[in-house]
């Protein structure tokens, strides 16, 4: 048997180790809801569970996402994982190979070189040393770019890193220390009993000419005993997210998603990010506005220790920058809404006052333009336009007293009154008997998609456009203005809706890159679902955005969202217009009625 | 004596010095904007909430400035927190969180976070 003493600090560290991780995922699974646990035991014997064996090995062990962000950073994470990695399971196979069993002492592989001094002389026995050494070459390299990091992040492409809690700080401490002090451990025994290679052998003759190879007993005691940190903080730092990632990714291969509420799903997520701090550098409240304590980073922590602060919580854009960033691929923003509902009060009614009216007769379509487009009268008028001379059948629902959509209340967190608005609008519209809905407000555009359930095709108002063009419903003239088109952030990274303006865009005029586009684009800082910023801050976003927006001079700002609209409208920095502004300008009339009234307006504003 | 038909009327002078501001120092402290109002009333112009009922921020914000918030939480129900307020307000006073957090405060019981 092979034994030493110091072999207990990381036996010890091992077992309370993954007792702890078994003792939480069974506690998050039981936290599950009914739907999620459904769909686990539904594909976990299906293909599903290969594809989610795959995207272990390409993100838990590659790290494929962050090699987007940074190569270096990726090489960094890379080394790290899957270079420890490999060292596991080489190390096992050697060691069941030396031990000619599988069931040998699961420290044996670890502490290999100790116990092993003889020349090896097991089958393939000359392999291991040269390829471990070069494994753990690999992993100091990865080390070394982590010492860096910590000194000067901007040359791993980080402009800013996480600050650490004291656990995350010991944890890191360990992780750190424990490749060298395992080079220093084999190398010493490499100097005693020549079982080293071209590494360990090498650093081995160094430390024999300086006399260290005496110290031999102690560098594998530090090895073990900073095993043993590592192991005991790991479940309470950041290093929780190693084992959670992977439960994760097998999770939502098998279907699960976050609901409304706070579940165990929840909770993987939570422990599954690894706090690399790369949502840091794409926040807008972070890099405009100096606002530091609010990135999803920290927001998460803080929900995860549970001493989450309600400023912190409504303090987000919500525009879903970091959810693109995000090598884990977490929804943080589903989580923030989870964290910022309220509970519901039992019987309570909200908005009696808006009782639904019927509609008064049958429509082909439903246009609702939205509260924000109230404030944009243009677009409305622009739309009327566009509807009359496509000849279409509509309802304007919201003309004269429309109610809220629903989702800046819910955004708030008020779940019942959101369910109050939505049981309102959702009675109107099936009166209409329509069989589309068009809206002109990204906002009301995402939550008709997501919350309401509505028989109808619902339809934001670019698509709409565009699908009227495609069709030759309307017909439009190049204007031949230079046009950048902003992504509204609900429109864009919220519904996918990246083709149809620039399609439309680039038949009105001439469509030119600001190099904020589709995933990457910006957020203007109007958005409603931050209650904490104040003006000063909000302009500070829009100016920021507006400048790396207008950098080619465009003649027109397009958009497809009046909140994003009236925000950049007060910078005064381009000219700001919609989508529907845009190809109503450049129609060519051709409908009669439509020409007769377009005449009229004319000439009441020669009148006027 | 003659009637006719109106009399002298009582003065309606508000004791600032009695009034309960306890809610407006909170509030304002999370709103520093809310110090800024004028009482243009641009807020109750555009509502949308107001569109169906009689609805007005002005006189929710001049009651919670006096002190006078017994009537309020119903009041403040009618909102939909769609922020229409907020984009017109000449002085930049964050409207929505004004409402916000006044719902927050007035309705504790309910409302604490998770």
């Amino acid at each position: 048997m092979h034994y030493h003493p110091f072999i207990i600090p990381f036996t010890a560290g091992a077992i309370i180790l993954f007792a702890i991780i078994i003792f939480k995922f069974i506690a998050w699974y039981r936290k599950l809801d009914k739907k999620q646990r459904f769909y686990l035991r539904k594909n976990i014997l299906t293909v599903k569970s290969i594809e989610a064996i795959k995207e272990t090995f390409q993100e838990a062990l590659i790290h494929r996402n962050i090699y987007k962000t940074n190569p270096l950073l990726g090489y960094m994470h890379m080394s790290l994982a899957f270079g420890w990695f490999l060292l596991i399971v080489f190390g096992k196979i050697e060691a069941s190979l030396h031990a000619q069993t599988l069931f040998e002492e699961p420290w044996l592989a670890i502490f290999f070189r100790f116990f092993v001094r003889d020349e090896h002389k097991f089958f393939m026995s000359e392999i291991f040393p040269p390829l471990m050494d070069f494994l753990l070459l690999v992993i100091l390299s990865g080390v070394f770019l982590a010492w860096i990091k910590r000194f000067k992040s901007s040359l791993l492409g980080m402009k800013k890193t996480t600050k650490h809690s004291k656990f995350d700080k010991i944890a890191l401490a360990s992780l750190w220390w424990i490749f060298p002090l395992r080079l220093l451990a084999e190398s010493s025994t490499a100097a005693l009993t020549g079982n080293g290679s071209f590494l360990t052998g090498t650093v081995g003759n160094l430390m024999a000419v300086l006399n260290l190879q005496n110290f031999e007993i102690y560098f594998w005691w530090a090895y073990s005993i900073c095993l043993f940190a590592f192991f005991v903080s790991l479940p309470f730092s950041r290093y929780m997210h190693i084992p959670t990632e992977v439960v994760l990714i097998f999770l939502r291969k098998w279907g699960a998603t976050a609901g409304e509420e706070y579940s165990g799903y929840t909770d993987f997520q939570l422990n599954a990010c690894s706090r690399c701090g790369i949502c840091i550098d794409v926040c807008q409240l972070n890099f405009t506005a100096n606002i530091q304590n609010v990135q999803s980073v920290y927001f998460i922590r803080d929900t995860r220790y549970k001493h989450l602060k309600d400023e912190i919580a409504n303090n987000c854009l919500m525009c879903g920058r970091c959810v693109e960033a995000c090598p884990v691929g977490l929804e943080l923003t589903v989580i923030r809404q989870q964290l910022r509902n309220k509970k519901e009060i039992a019987g309570k009614h909200y908005y009696d006052y808006a009782q639904p009216e019927q509609a008064e007769k049958k429509y082909d379509v439903v246009y609702f333009a939205g509260c924000m487009t109230h404030l944009t009268p243009s677009i409305i008028i622009s739309m009327k336009k566009i509807f009359e001379e496509a000849g279409i059948n509509y309802w304007f629902m919201d003309e004269n007293k429309g109610a809220c959509c629903g989702r800046p209340m819910r955004q708030q967190g008020f779940i019942q009154q959101s369910k109050d608005l939505i049981s309102i609008n959702q009675k109107l519209i099936n009166s209409s008997g329509a069989k589309t809905l068009v809206t002109s407000c990204p906002i009301c555009y995402k939550s008709f998609k997501e919350e309401y359930v509505l028989d109808i095709e619902i339809k934001h108002h670019s698509e709409f456009i565009n699908e009227l063009i495609e069709n030759n419903k309307i017909n439009i003239h190049n204007s031949q203005k230079s046009i950048v088109y902003h992504d509204p952030c609900e429109l864009g990274r919220g519904c996918g809706i990246y083709e149809e303006p620039r399609n439309i865009l680039s038949k009105v005029g001439n469509l030119k890159s600001s190099g904020f586009e589709k995933q990457n684009s910006l957020c203007c800082g109007g958005s409603l679902s931050n209650a904490i910023i104040e003006l000063e801050d909000q302009i500070k976003i829009r100016n920021h955005a507006l400048e790396n927006l207008t950098t080619c001079n465009p003649d027109v700002l397009a958009t497809a969202c009046p909140l994003c609209k009236k925000t950049f409208v007060h910078g005064n920095k381009a000219k700001v217009m919609d989508i529907a502004e845009i190809v109503a300008e450049n129609i060519s009339l051709h409908n009669h009625s439509s020409k007769q009234k377009e005449n009229n307006r004319i000439k009441t504003k020669i009148k006027l | 004596m003659k009637n006719w038909g109106f009399k002298i009327a009582e003065p309606r002078t508000l004791d600032l010095d009695k009034a309960d501001l306890k809610l407006y120092s909170k509030i304002v402290e999370k709103v520093p904007s809310a110090r800024r109002c004028l009482m243009c009333g641009m807020c109750s112009a555009t509502c949308s909430a107001a569109n169906h009922t009689n609805f007005n921020f002005r006189l929710v914000h001049h009651k919670l400035r006096m002190g006078m918030f017994e009537s309020l939480n119903s009041e403040l129900d009618k909102c939909m927190l769609c922020g229409k307020c907020r984009m017109l307000c000449p002085r930049g006073v964050n409207t929505r969180a004004v409402i916000y957090n006044m719902r927050i405060v007035l309705d504790n019981m309910y409302y604490k976070n998770i």
